[in-house]
């Protein structure tokens, strides 16, 4: 919303400054957007004559000027404009002016071997429009000497406020005013509401055809005009209105613009000579009815779409955009003015609809004021024959009127419960009086009644923003939120707790934190097991980005490729976010994905750098699966991970028949397709999958050390390449019985020595007496348990 | 006798010692030994003499005597120790490395800033009472608007830029969450009051350009309870603000506002200076907006059968991304998204350095 300064003076009497003014709007809920005072810019821009004009010696499209500036001597300046001559007066820029709309300050130069000493100035220049054929001629009275700006009534600042969706009324200067009023800064000048004694009868008529459908259009009122001229806007109407970025077209089209801003009441100008017959028909569009706007685009029409016809066809579209084929225009000798309340829902449905904006649309269907087509219509009808002389008739008015009366209840005592602050009573009615509201008292409570203009007003912690609005949020009381126990409590619970630990432990292990977006390309959903018309959003950015993500992994194998093209080949990250699996929130999970591309390390010289292999991933997601309260020595591997791994260096980390983490090289296809160069590796959990914990109190169990010294046995196995070692370990550890206490595999070899299909595994096992130090003896009968299970259950023959 | 006298064991001990210091190796020290203290050694041949001395020069001589034995004895005890280190002196010093060479890489990995500012913003709340509480991304119409008091033609929906997904069998479309809000919603229908609840999460706007990103993350906070009214909204935020920012006399203002499901509402505002181009949080001329807040609007308490006349408390809501853009001085959204390991290195945190109460919540530098 945007309206200048002495705009607002038309309705607003007051002695404060601007600046006071534009501290208070804010914290009347008035959020000022911008203030931009041109007066400032242009301070240095004075009204000059030209004296002489001749040309230049040594160029055929400059005029050297002699340029009487008011004071002093005249200055030489060279102008390449054509209209320059004598006796014109312009304005003038100064050496050591800047001039906004060539960004320059000026300084004293030669052109072409003539002194310039300044610049006679284009609009454009000046940035007051466009036109830059040449230079402003102002006319011949213009004071020589005197500021262009006052004298162009430029030195009038432009205020933007934004507007929340609440306050309709303020979608007019008028209603800005009145708030600045009831808040103390001044007082709202009147507005002549009498009526207008309009002198014939209206040639055109209302006729609501809605079939008990009313409500669309409470209230429709129409004033025609006679004999009208439709000439450009007198010069206060046509700076305000170029002063807020809209351009003046005419006097007709320019009122009903000024209106709208003014009292915030839109309205709609019909030339009669192209309305055929003497109705117009408030009713909904027909079944493929089509409607051409102002905008000069065409509409197709939908059944439930309000509009207004004669008998022709709709050539309005209720609250959102007249029609092409009956509008005025230059030519325009009789009006017809329609003033109407719409349906705001029905205003923002066919809106929304046809994707069709417009200042009217946006005030219908925030709320306008009800009463307006009555109480405004004098005040406009006066503006219209004052600005384009004729005559206008008596109003026509349809609809069965618009029941805005309510009375809300309110106990004075509300405000101090509801916000803290203590006002009396009396000062809480003045305010609501201020406001219009009207305020009955009875023995308990207030009868209030909200103005015509205050549609949002539901109830009473409405009525008290308001009080509190108007006595200034700067007096709420500021109390501390009182405390719930003397040591603060934990603000997560046990589950909660699990994505921040799980963060800082993995990026302890060296991956780095990314957040990526929930959604990603259908082709990459795809590949991880996702996307599907049920996931894909309706109305994507992109369609990079309009599928709800089935997996973490591919977000991050992305980011690694952006990375490899930074020339960070070498990346580990990882991601704890959401997952999506259907639409319902019991689809969605917590994810924890991590990804190693290329090496373990930058080039160095002790030798521990290595490609990112299988293991690495494998380690990350038993590390994680530890934070989540895993026991990861009871896990075991299956391998039928998802198929965008790797299918021979892939697995799934189990907990019994419970699919936990999945790991492995990603699959040479996916690492392709990201462009990635080098070997990458992953794993993802749910966190969901995993069960938390049974919660055991902080207490450990007690702790039993061995006085006893352990001993350890190594074994090395030669078995089938196709056994599992976990497979062997297991069938040690079960040999190995109770006092086993570690056991480490800690050599794999194939080649030289052992034949082909088979293996050597080397594996230590150590043993942890309870009771007494072993005996040889009893270390034997061990030994050999493991060597009879490892080859019973594994095949395993112990190397010689 | 003249062997024994002062003089002579003086040079004796003089001269073993001489020949002690003079040793080059444990053979030559151990053929000193046995020349001085062995059987037939120097010393042990003059105390063979103290057998024919009377009883009083033979106590006289004595002393004298053990003292150079001990003084002997001493020498060759010092050079043993000696002679061994000067070997592994001569030893180390071959094994000398450059030890200006790099020392092996660490794994240098960093928590996200949204992450980290996140728990800054839980741990001020856990301060002061509130719970986590969380709720789905992809939300119902009725969870996201309608129960919010934001009816299906409300032009305040229009302001959601909402992403949509597909209309099932009944016609109903899910939402991409525009906004944490629906927790509050989510929290009420299951729990009665006393309510605080703080809420971490995604949400979604379809919008995308420089200042704003189709996804980012909000914090919602919702108070119900006895006797709490906007005086303790204007309390808990203007301490939260204070305790975020690290500035203890941070001026925060709150102005009217309209949200659909406050009333009365009101925008939170922070003290700010703009000098020299750069921004800084505290006490200045001007004024940043980083919070929406208000009283919960008597419809939402009814929507989630709670009784308006008899329950009533404040709600609140902030973006994470801009708090920690403000707080920590980064200056592109879209940065945040990126994976960028440069940006990380630079922006992240640590992974030990969590932000407690009683260990600071500014993190450490990056």
């Amino acid at each position: 919303m945007k309206f200048t300064r002495d705009w607002l003076f038309d309705h607003l009497q007051t002695d404060r400054t601007l600046d006071e003014i534009l501290d208070a709007l804010p914290m009347l809920g008035l959020e000022v957007e911008s203030v931009v005072d041109r007066a400032a810019a242009l301070a240095p821009f004075t009204i000059a004559e030209v004296l002489s004009a001749t040309q230049h010696p040594n160029a055929d499209k400059l005029r050297v000027c002699m340029v009487s500036t008011g004071s002093g001597d005249p200055v030489q300046v060279v102008c390449g404009a054509p209209n320059a001559r004598a006796g014109m007066k312009g304005v003038f820029a100064p050496v050591g002016a800047f001039v906004p709309g060539i960004e320059l300050t000026l300084k004293a130069g030669e052109i072409r071997g003539e002194a310039s000493n300044g610049m006679l100035c284009s609009e454009r220049e000046m940035q007051l429009s466009d036109e830059h054929d040449g230079i402003i001629e102002l006319p011949a009275d213009a004071p020589v000497g005197v500021p262009f700006a006052p004298y162009a009534g430029l030195d009038d600042p432009i205020i933007e406020i934004a507007i929340t969706p609440n306050r309709a009324d303020c979608l007019g200067v008028r209603g800005v005013a009145r708030d600045l009023a009831a808040a103390g800064f001044g007082s709202l000048k009147p507005l002549d509401t009498t009526p207008h004694q309009g002198s014939f009868d209206s040639p055109v008529r209302w006729q609501l055809d809605l079939d008990g459908q009313d409500h669309l259009c409470p209230s429709i009122t129409g004033i025609a005009f006679d004999h009208v001229a439709n000439p450009a806007s007198p010069e206060w109407m046509a700076r305000r209105l170029t002063a807020i970025g809209q351009r003046p077209i005419s006097a007709l089209v320019d009122i009903t613009n000024y209106v709208m801003i003014d009292l915030g009441r839109p309205l709609h100008a019909y030339d009669i000579d192209k309305i055929n017959g003497d109705r117009l028909h408030v009713r909904l569009a027909k079944p493929g009815e089509k409607f051409a706007a102002l905008n000069e685009k065409t509409y197709d029409l939908a059944a439930d779409m309000l509009v207004i016809a004669d008998a022709d066809g709709a050539d309005d579209l209720a609250g959102v955009m007249g029609g092409e084929r009956t509008g005025v225009c230059a030519d325009t000798k009789r009006m017809f003015l329609e003033i109407a309340i719409f349906d705001p829902i029905s205003v923002a449905t066919t809106g929304r609809k046809l994707n069709l904006h417009s200042d009217a649309r946006y005030r219908f269907e925030r709320g306008l004021d009800a009463t307006a087509p009555q109480i405004m219509a004098g005040h406009i009808a006066r503006l219209v024959t004052s600005i384009c002389g004729g005559k206008a008739s008596h109003e026509v008015e349809a609809g069965r009127g618009v029941d805005w009366h309510r009375q809300i209840d309110l106990s004075p005592e509300k405000l101090k419960r509801l916000t803290g602050i203590d006002l009396p009573a009396e000062r809480q009615k003045q305010i609501l009086e201020s406001l219009g509201f009207i305020v009955e008292e009875s023995a308990s409570s207030w009868q209030v009644t909200p103005p015509s203009w205050r549609g949002d007003i539901d109830g009473a912690a409405d009525l008290v923003e308001e009080i509190a609005r108007i006595h200034g949020f700067d007096h709420l009381p500021v109390m501390a939120l009182p405390r719930t126990h003397v040591v603060s409590q934990p603000a997560v619970n046990a589950e909660q707790l699990r994505p921040l630990q799980l963060r800082r432990a993995l990026a302890e292990c060296g991956l780095m934190e990314a957040v990526t977006f929930s959604f990603l390309a259908p082709k990459e959903a795809g590949l991880f097991g996702g996307g599907g018309a049920a996931l894909t959003l309706v109305n994507p950015i992109s369609a990079d980005l309009s599928v709800m993500r089935p997996s973490a992994l591919p977000n991050l194998l992305q980011a690694a490729g952006r990375n490899q093209d930074r020339g960070e080949a070498d990346c580990a990250l990882f991601e704890i976010g959401p997952v999506f699996l259907g639409d319902e929130p019991t689809d969605q999970r917590t994810a924890c994905a991590g990804i190693r591309h290329g090496h373990t390390a930058p080039r160095e010289w002790h030798g521990v750098r290595r490609t990112v292999d299988v293991f690495d991933a494998k380690s990350d997601a038993e590390m994680a699966l530890g934070v989540l309260g895993v026991r990861t020595a009871s896990l075991s591997v299956d391998k039928s991970a998802p198929d965008y791994f790797h299918p021979g260096r892939s697995g799934i980390l189990m907990q019994g028949r419970t699919k936990l983490a999945s790991f492995g090289e990603l699959h040479p296809n996916i690492a392709s397709h990201f462009g990635l160069r080098g070997p990458v590796v992953g794993f993802e959990l749910f966190l969901d999958d995993v069960p938390l914990a049974k919660a055991k109190g902080p207490a450990r169990s007690l702790l039993k050390m061995s006085a006893f010294q352990p001993v350890n046995r190594d074994f090395a196995f030669v078995l089938d390449t196709d056994v599992a070692a976990s497979d062997l370990l297991r069938a040690i550890k079960s040999a190995a019985g109770p006092l086993l206490s570690d056991i480490q595999l800690f050599d794999v070899y194939q080649g030289k020595g052992i034949e082909d299909g088979k293996k050597s595994l080397a594996v230590t096992i150590t043993l942890t007496p309870q009771k007494a130090t072993l005996t040889e003896e009893e270390i034997e009968k061990i030994s050999a348990a493991v060597v009879a299970l490892a080859k019973k259950n594994c095949g395993a023959i112990l190397r010689g | 006798m003249q062997g024994l006298d002062a003089q002579s064991l003086k040079s004796v001990s003089d001269e073993i010692v001489q020949a002690v210091d003079a040793a080059e190796n444990l053979e030559a020290l151990d053929a000193i030994r046995v020349n001085a203290l062995g059987k037939k050694g120097r010393i042990s041949l003059l105390m063979r003499e103290l057998g024919g001395m009377d009883a009083d020069a033979r106590k006289a001589a004595g002393q004298a005597l053990n003292i150079v034995k001990d003084q002997v004895a001493a020498a060759l005890e010092a050079k043993q120790f000696v002679l061994p280190q000067a070997a592994l002196n001569e030893k180390l010093a071959t094994e000398a490395i450059d030890v200006s060479l790099p020392s092996r890489p660490s794994r240098e990995a960093r928590l996200h800033p949204l992450s980290r500012t996140i728990e800054e913003v839980l741990a001020i709340f856990a301060e002061m009472g509130f719970q986590v509480a969380e709720g789905p991304d992809i939300e119902s119409d009725y969870y996201n608007f309608t129960a919010l008091n934001i009816p299906p033609e409300h032009p305040a929906r229009q302001e959601h830029d909402t992403f949509y997904l597909p209309a099932n069998a009944d016609g109903q479309r899910k939402v991409l969450r525009t906004h944490t809000s629906p927790v509050q919603i989510r929290t009420m229908e299951a729990k009665e009051p006393p309510i605080r609840i703080i809420v971490p999460g995604r949400t979604y706007r379809s919008d995308h350009d420089a200042t704003h990103s189709p996804m980012f993350h909000q914090c919602e906070g919702l108070v119900i309870g006895d006797g709490i009214h906007m005086g303790h909204l204007k309390g808990c935020l203007i301490d939260f603000c204070r305790a975020f920012f690290g500035v203890d006399d941070l001026p925060v203002r709150f102005r009217p506002s309209y949200f659909p499901f406050t009333e009365p509402s009101a925008e939170v505002d922070i003290g700010c200076t703009r000098d020299g181009g750069g921004l800084k949080i505290g006490a200045g001329d001007d004024w940043l907006e980083i919070l929406g807040s208000g009283m919960v609007n008597p419809r939402v308490l009814a929507n989630c059968g709670y009784d308006p006349e008899k329950y009533q408390g404040f709600a609140f809501g902030m973006g994470i991304e801009r708090i920690a853009m403000l707080k920590y001085g980064i200056p592109d959204l879209r940065t945040f998204y990126d994976s960028d390991l440069r940006w990380m290195r630079h922006y992240g945190f640590l992974p030990f350095d969590a932000p407690s109460i009683h260990a600071g919540l500014v993190g450490g530098a990056g």
